[in-house]
């Protein structure tokens, strides 16, 4: 594990994406065993993905940065390590469209299963969209 | 006959002159129950409920309008409160509750997501703008985010009022 700034109190790693499974797994047998948020930022040329993981015993956070190109949205999913990333990433894939190999139940949790877009992306647009007005 | 004079469709009654019965016309004791007894639809959607709800205890008391009997099943209902946020797929629930309602039915908008879709009106792609846009008539609305109990008390007062005042036939 690279990039950890020693002095911050919130631990924060940037990782490839091939490394995530396995640093997931040194993380929680590390005792960092809660992970209560996986979110997603569109940074326009690709989509940061970022896990928070949570030790209860340390009472410390690391959080683990990934960055997926746009074309090419799969990462491997952690649903079969923590349970509660089951639903944060069918989450992330409504909103963002990243896909999660060997997910249980990959389906959208929030919007219509009908839709095809993903509402989060910078790109989005649809016609009930109202825009602000610029002031 | 003082108790008579305080019914708020005494208007509608006629006092038999030095005697204790009352005349009317069936149809303005049916309007005048009508709007006495508006059970509403145990139905919230977002922040405006909880005002809805503090609207139904005991320090508002909807109950002092008879619309404090808030019915689980829609086919018991008279009026809809559509109190919150109308997201996307709740439209379409809302739909459906709405056509289960039985004849006659109101429905009083509550807050400005109901009213026109409110703080979200703008840059959302899940909610709907106002229960209008779905399709549904509305009788009242109540504008506010969240309006105050007492003006959904004010809010129902007034569809009282349009009920009482209803011509033939709606
Ligand atoms: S009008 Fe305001 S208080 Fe009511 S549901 Fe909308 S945001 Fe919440």
């Amino acid at each position: 594990m690279k990039n950890v700034a020693a002095d911050s109190p919130e631990k924060q790693i940037e990782i490839p994406r091939e490394a995530l499974p396995e640093t997931a797994r040194r993380l929680v047998s590390e005792g960092f065993d809660n992970l209560h948020c996986i979110t997603a930022v569109d940074k326009k040329d690709d989509i940061e993905l970022i896990y928070t993981f949570y030790s209860m015993d340390k009472h410390a956070c690391v959080t683990v940065k990934t960055r997926l190109p746009l074309d090419d949205l799969n990462i491997e999913s952690l649903a079969n390590l923590r349970r509660s990333a089951d639903w944060l990433e069918r989450e992330v894939y409504d909103l963002f469209g990243v896909k999660f190999l060997n997910h249980p139940n990959l389906k959208r949790i929030l919007n219509p299963d009908d839709w095809d877009v993903h509402p989060l992306r910078k790109d989005f647009s649809s016609p009930d969209l109202i825009k602000k007005p610029k002031s | 006959m003082a108790v008579i004079e305080k019914i708020p469709a005494s208007g509608l009654i006629e006092k038999f002159p030095g005697g204790g019965i009352v005349l009317t016309t069936g149809e303005s004791v049916l309007k005048w129950s009508k709007a006495s007894s508006l059970w509403p639809l145990t139905f919230g959607l977002a922040c405006c409920a909880f005002e809805m709800i503090a609207a139904g205890a005991s320090r508002f008391d909807i109950d002092r309008f008879g619309a404090g009997v808030f019915r689980a099943s829609p086919r018991q209902c008279d009026v809809m409160i559509v109190a919150g946020t109308i997201c996307i797929k709740m439209g379409d629930c809302m739909k459906r509750l709405y056509a289960q309602m039985p004849e006659p039915k109101y429905v009083i908008a509550m807050g400005n997501c109901a009213v026109s879709g409110g703080i979200f009106y703008h840059d959302t792609y899940s909610v709907v703008k106002g229960t209008e846009s779905l399709g549904i008539p509305v009788d009242v609305h109540i504008p506010g985010c969240p309006p105050r109990p007492e003006n959904l008390l004010f809010g129902l007062m007034k569809l009282q009022e349009k009920i009482r005042n209803e011509k033939r036939g709606r």
